[in-house]
């Protein structure tokens, strides 16, 4: 008896598993940066088309080795990889969407967008240089805040992440120290701080603890009302994070496909250029061995580029622009190709 | 006669007694504020919508049902990989090489593993599964599962064997039985509850796991029965939405956390009562 | 069916039922042997490029492919050795008032509720412990300890840093929340162990429950106890969940037990998903291999002592 319900059981479970197995099931990995938007827009994706886009925001560093691995069918990263990487692997790379990385704050007393960081405080701050929030550095910039004298608690990432990649190329950029002492890229060795899994926990961690600061995608700062500062751009104008100061810094993109769209588009020129903005990108394999499942990938950020930028605009990120987009699927029909034959059309 | 000695052994004594209250009160402390937690935070976030949405994209409101399935599913399939092989191993222990030099290396590293570190399983599945099937998959978490169930199961099986008196086997084998009608029709049917017991405590700690499942499963955003690719399941869920700032995720994460809970002490009481009915 | 025919039959099934079930036994030693192989294989790109260094290095640096276990390992040793400070005491309380002090009535509710706290999954206390105790730990206890710290002198050091909640001493606090029901029912079931007449002749002689417990329980079941605590170690060492909520994730090692840290477990979880191949990857299976290596030592002695504890009393 019990036997028989556990075949039974098994049974039902194959059955059941092959039958929905036809239903697509395509999964992708990677940044937290954008995961907000790309699991919107699966959302929606799903609701009009069927297929599911399963997301998994494990961090930069992971989509980077799950694609490399071909664990998964596309991965997601807000750090770039050069184009002799690309080739190494046999990916292909392009943008999906811009965001920007604020600096944001626990402080009593502190409204959001009100405290001014210039870049060498921020990188003196995650250097454990400065320490406490009435350090007369942070004064001097902020001459009518109220400041205490609390312990600053530093928030950072544990896991690896593209974000911190693009957040340590600015500082990399403003401080010659951090640059030789830490330098950048998705996983470093922190001088200090508590560190949070993903966007989403260092975003709580900060919620948390009072008298932190950490360094998250706008989006989450700002849905979870947490208080982001301003920064000093490369015109040594004061910045807040928004819309239309991301893209004033994507502005300044060169895309090329024949670098595989590799741009870093922190501490750009321009007056309302937000220093830490980035895009993030797709990689996807060149020669796909499922070319079911790679045709779906592709159709999916098609989708995105043509139907995706009030979802995106609505989160505070930027879409790629028309003229870029049609350059991707250039891209696209050229570089990805199945048995000799271009997969796109 | 009160001596100032017999004072101070009373005193003694005194204290040794209330501080042994003082840490029972602590202990049935932590589980009712444990407990009221649970309860207070998870069922203000139960709905329909738990038992009927998928889990939903950050800042919206949705439910656990591809979690919940995805649970099931596993669970359900690492306790069917599981239970034959503990089971077998468990009679081997238990009936046929009672005191060899090999059953008791058997029986030694089976506790070994019993109390094994749950993510070192996990990383051994990602090595030999996942990392050559080149995907995350259900399979891979139900195959995690069971590896954590296996042990569980064969000692109950043996403890549960060994309580059975030998004149009832003797009684048997008189009867001319080969030993696999032995064990089958009436050693095994008489530790019957013992052995479901087992079973049941078996599910009760895989369906509470979560360290195996981080890299073999993975996670899925929507409802999916494939097995062959990854599957969204209660404990990465709710590690997921617990570390997250949204409060709708973390409501989710409670109420994952009480389903989990439920369902576990559910299964406990259940396998407690069997094993005393059999008394 | 003839006789003989049948006899044979028996014998062919027979042969193949013990091949089974002895398969299955093999399974099992198969399995653990299995995860030790590929533990090594996989650590041993690491291994052999840090060799010894590797146990004492504290940097953990995959930008410059520079890997350390110094950090997870003392964060490991660390929250359990608060853990078993926490739980030890209070288990043993818990094991005497069940023995002891417990009127029959009430002895199946208390036992039941030790194994209802066992048997609650360790994310529940991983979940509960970041949501519930790390706010209230830091706005009650470490903002207060924190304040005292100066006055404690050199100890004050412990307790340096800033309230956040999380870190080595709430892990290793809630690690002992999921301990103690673990070792208080194992010390319950060796103190029953213990021949009623052992105690009663104590009691006839006039002792105190105190002085029966002292002097004449915890002798007879002392070995027993010392294995229930190494058990209880065990546990602890290679718990995941209810650590990684709590611990703050960093590879730091610093002498305050209020700032972040890591532990092996808590690394692995958080990084293996995503690290780069090559020394990254080998670097945590390495790590896993250390927390093998050192939880089948500790459960080795445990099973050693509490066999011993089994032969002594002739029983289960």
């Amino acid at each position: 008896m019990k036997n028989r319900i556990a075949s039974l059981a098994l049974l039902a479970s194959l059955g059941i598993g092959q039958a929905f197995a036809q239903s697509t099931n395509i999964t992708g990995a990677g940044a937290t940066f954008p995961y907000p938007l790309y699991s919107k827009w699966a959302d929606e994706y799903k609701k009009s088309t069927g297929v599911a886009i399963n997301y998994q925001s494990i961090g930069s560093g992971g989509g980077i080795r799950q694609i490399k691995a071909k664990t998964v069918d596309f991965g997601a990263s807000d750090m770039p990889l050069k184009i002799e990487e690309l080739n190494a692997d046999g990916l292909i790379q392009f943008p999906a969407m811009i965001g920007g990385v604020v600096a944001a704050v626990n402080l009593d007393g502190i409204v959001s967008g009100q405290l001014k960081l210039s870049g060498a405080v921020l990188a003196d701050i995650y250097l454990a240089k400065i320490t406490s929030w009435n350090d007369p550095a942070i004064v001097a910039l902020n001459p009518g805040a109220s400041l205490k004298a609390d312990p600053i608690t530093v928030v950072r990432r544990a896991d690896g992440s593209g974000t911190t990649f693009l957040f340590t190329d600015y500082l990399s950029k403003v401080s010659a120290e951090w640059k030789s002492k830490v330098g950048s890229g998705t996983a470093i060795s922190w001088p200090t701080g508590v560190g949070g899994k993903g966007n989403e926990g260092v975003a709580a961690y900060i919620q948390r603890i009072k008298g932190s600061i950490g360094y998250v995608e706008f989006a989450y700062a700002k849905r979870n009302k947490i208080s982001f500062t301003q920064l000093q751009n490369a015109d040594q104008q004061w910045v807040s994070p928004d819309d239309p100061n991301f893209a004033a810094a994507a502005a300044n993109a060169k895309w090329d496909a024949a670098q595989g769209f590799y741009q870093v588009l922190t501490n750009q020129p321009g007056k309302a250029s937000w220093p830490i903005t980035g895009a993030s990108f797709i990689l996807t394999p060149k020669d796909p061995k499922d070319s079911a499942k790679a045709l779906e990938v592709l159709k999916f950020f098609a989708w995105t580029a043509k139907n995706g930028g009030k979802m995106a605009e609505e989160l505070d990120y930027v879409p790629i622009p028309p003229t870029v987009s049609a350059q991707i699927e250039a891209y696209w029909r050229d570089a990805v190709k199945v048995n000799g034959a271009a997969l796109w059309k | 006669m009160i001596t100032p000695r017999y004072r101070n052994r009373q005193f003694r004594n005194k204290l040794a007694i209330a501080l042994a209250v003082l840490a029972t009160a602590l202990g049935a402390a932590v589980l009712f504020w444990i407990l009221a937690s649970l309860a207070t935070n998870g069922l203000s976030g139960l709905s329909k919508a738990v038992f009927t949405q998928s889990t939903p994209p950050p800042g919206a409101t949705g439910g656990l049902l591809n979690a919940i399935i995805g649970s099931l599913a596993m669970v359900c399939a690492g306790t069917i990989i599981a239970t034959p092989i503990g089971i077998l191993a468990g009679i081997y222990l238990a009936e046929i090489s009672q005191g060899a030099k090999l059953a008791s290396v058997v029986r030694f590293v089976n506790d070994l593993l019993l109390s094994a570190p749950s993510i070192v399983l996990g990383l051994f599945v990602y090595a030999v599964y996942v990392a050559h099937a080149k995907h995350f998959s259900g399979w891979a978490g139900a195959v995690a599962l069971s590896l954590i169930a296996i042990p569980i199961i064969t000692r109950t099986t043996e403890t549960m064997l060994t309580l059975i008196p030998n004149s009832l086997r003797e009684a048997a084998y008189a009867l001319g039985s080969p030993r696999w009608v032995v064990v089958k029709r009436v050693t095994l049917r008489a530790a019957r509850a013992g052995l479901i017991t087992g079973v049941l405590l078996a599910v009760a700690r895989i369906s509470g796991e979560t360290a195996p499942l981080l890299f073999t499963a993975l996670n899925n955003q929507f409802l999916s029965t494939d097995m062959n690719a990854p599957m969204a399941n209660l404990p990465v869920v709710i590690f997921q939405f617990a570390m997250s700032p949204y409060d709708e995720w973390k409501q989710l994460a409670w109420v994952g956390a009480l389903l989990i809970s439920v369902g576990v002490l559910t299964l406990s009481f259940i396998a407690r009562h069997f094993s005393r009915e059999k008394k | 069916m003839e006789v003989s025919a049948l006899s044979a039959k028996f014998a062919r099934e027979d042969a193949l039922f013990n091949l089974s079930a002895r398969t299955a036994a093999f399974a099992v030693l198969a399995l653990f042997l299995g995860v030790f192989f590929f533990l090594v294989v996989g650590a041993w790109p690491a291994l052999r490029e840090f060799g010894f260094g590797f146990f004492t290095e504290s940097t953990w640096d995959p930008v410059k492919n520079q890997y350390g276990a110094l950090s997870p390992i003392t964060g490991t040793l660390l929250t359990s050795a608060i853990a078993l400070l926490i739980a030890v005491p209070i288990s043993f309380g818990i094991a005497v008032f069940l023995t002891e002090l417990c009127p029959a009535s009430l002895k199946g509710s208390f036992g039941t509720m030790i194994e209802l706290l066992a048997s609650i999954p360790s994310i529940i206390y991983g979940l509960w412990g970041l949501l519930i105790f790390a706010p209230l730990y830091a706005e009650h206890v470490q903002a207060h300890l924190g304040g005292w710290a100066k006055s404690l002198g050199p100890l004050g050091v412990l307790f340096q840093g800033a309230p956040i909640g999380i870190g080595i001493s709430t892990a290793g606090i809630i690690l002992s929340f999921m301990v103690i029901p673990f070792i208080a029912s194992v010390m319950r079931d060796v103190f029953e162990t213990v021949p009623p007449i052992l105690k009663e002749s104590a009691y006839a002689l006039g002792a105190t429950r105190w002085e029966v417990v002292r002097n004449v329980v915890l002798p007879y079941t002392k070995v027993g106890v010392f294995g229930g605590i190494m058990l209880g170690l065990g546990r602890a060492l290679g718990e995941t969940m209810a650590v990684t909520f709590v611990i703050g994730n960093a590879y730091n090692i610093s002498p305050s037990l209020f700032e972040a840290g890591n532990s092996i477990a808590s690394s692995i979880a958080n990084e293996f998903a995503e690290a780069g191949e090559g020394l990254h990857v080998a670097s945590l299976t390495a790590l896993g291999l250390i927390l093998f290596l050192i939880t089948t030592f500790v459960l080795i002695v445990a099973r050693l002592m509490l066999s011993r504890m089994q032969k002594k009393t002739g029983g289960i």
